[in-house]
């Protein structure tokens, strides 16, 4: 179990609880933050009852537009419940964080369907890429084309909003035979300058596709060098890891930093160690949607400085 | 095939004195098309690495100089191929999707999967 990555640790849920956070997982991440200092609720009902000031953002992960095996034959149409969530909330989020695994292949069309249906949000996006958003003949350059403007390198990039600090970091190119994500030297570089002028009281919340702490080594999941910008966020009061990837719910506190993956909009995938290998999973028909969902990031006053609620497709 | 029994048989008729050089004539290719097919399917047997569960099978596989492998993906997700020195890179593989390299010179070739490092192989040449 110690293997099976940080669901299980940190949090002390007990069982009951952990299930009725799992049906609120699948429409969204629910942050709230307040007194400048985040931290992880996985307390729903206060993250509920908090008056939101406001600002409140949405995480939304691995769409997978182009998807139409046997785990989901319509992705795009998942995709399309769970906008539909997104426009039925009654406070519209400033923004939505999505973290990668737009499409499946990469292909123009599907980034195009995403586009759309992302478009009926009317909420501004910031995206950073999935390993399924490069495998374009160019490797990537399709991706930029559309969401790099104004980033970096592969296309990382940091922004400000009601004084947290955003930044959206790639671990998908460049990958290494046998190990895993993949930041590398001139990300990190580039990441220690971005945060060198920074007041170590500015909350900061990170986001990338792949989970940048280790939750499964055998599937890959985690980030090679990961540690090395967690050190550089260590003295930081308020850190929080948005990540995507594994289509599963896991979150972890440790000491100032709170770690927390998304479910997909597609099609869920297996917990750590139990099944062959990561693909998709198949579930019955009437069980998707309880698998799928996205996280509601909200800012709230209150002395639960921040909350994330998952809401299922279900829900 | 029944086509080419029916125009043989006429010929046969036709040309009895020479029947058995007639069915040889039109036989021979027949036949050594037939031991063609089965040489280049037996060779593909071999030289062909699966991908199922995120994992290659053959992990390894040795083949000599000169050989084609090829990679076939039967998973729902798509894996790509990179050599550890870039001697060969795929272009994604969708479901049932195959590439083919041929190895023409001898050595030790590490490859992985670029979008999913943690699966791995390797063909040797020799």
């Amino acid at each position: 179990m110690a293997k099976k990555g940080f669901e299980d640790s940190g949090q002390g849920l007990g069982r009951r609880e952990v299930l009725e956070c799992m049906v609120w997982a699948g429409t969204g991440v629910l942050w709230a933050v307040s007194g400048g200092v985040p931290h992880s609720v996985g307390l729903i009902g206060d993250a509920l009852a908090a008056e939101p000031t406001g600002f409140t953002f949405l995480q939304m992960s691995d769409s997978h537009i182009g998807f139409d095996k046997a785990a989901n034959p319509d992705a795009l149409g998942t995709l399309r419940e769970a906008v539909a969530k997104v426009k039925a909330m009654p406070i519209k989020p400033s923004f939505i964080i999505h973290t990668g695994d737009i499409t499946h292949l990469s292909k123009p069309a599907e980034f195009d369907n995403a586009d759309k249906v992302f478009g009926e949000t009317g909420v501004q996006i910031h995206y950073v890429p999935g390993e399924h958003d490069i495998i374009d003949e160019e490797r990537g350059k399709a991706y930029l084309e559309r969401y790099g403007k104004g980033s970096k390198g592969a296309g990382w990039y940091s922004y400000d909003d009601h004084g947290i600090h955003f930044i959206g970091l790639v671990n998908v190119v460049d990958l290494k035979g046998g190990g895993l994500g993949n930041l590398g030297a001139e990300q990190l570089a580039w990441l220690e300058a971005d945060l060198k002028d920074k007041s170590s009281s500015t909350p900061i919340v990170v986001f990338a596709h792949i989970p940048l702490q280790v939750i499964y080594k055998e599937w890959g999941w985690g980030t090679e060098d990961g540690t090395q910008a967690l050190t550089l966020l260590k003295r930081f009061g308020s850190v929080t890891v948005l990540n995507g990837h594994i289509h599963q719910l896991a979150q972890k506190v440790e000491g100032n930093m709170t770690f927390h993956t998304a479910l997909s909009t597609a099609f869920p995938q297996p917990a750590p160690g139990s099944a062959p290998s990561p693909g998709p999973m198949l579930v019955p028909a009437d069980k998707l949607r309880t698998l799928l969902g996205l996280s509601t990031v909200s800012v709230v006053q209150g002395n639960k400085p921040l909350a994330i609620i998952d809401k299922t497709l279900a829900g | 095939m029944q086509v080419l029994n029916s125009q043989l048989r006429f010929a046969a008729a036709r040309f009895a004195p020479n029947r058995g050089l007639v069915v040889a004539l039109l036989l021979g290719p027949v036949i050594g098309a037939m031991l063609a097919f089965g040489t280049v399917a037996a060779q593909e047997a071999t030289n062909v690495i699966t991908i199922d569960n995120f994992t290659f099978s053959p992990k390894e596989l040795t083949v000599a100089v000169g050989t084609t492998v090829k990679w076939v993906n039967h998973d729902d997700i798509p894996h790509t191929l990179v050599e550890k020195k870039t001697t060969f890179r795929s272009k994604a593989l969708d479901t049932d999707d195959s590439y083919s390299f041929t190895f023409t010179s001898a050595g030790t070739f590490d490859y992985f999967c670029g979008l999913h490092p943690h699966m791995v192989g390797q063909v040797i040449v020799k």
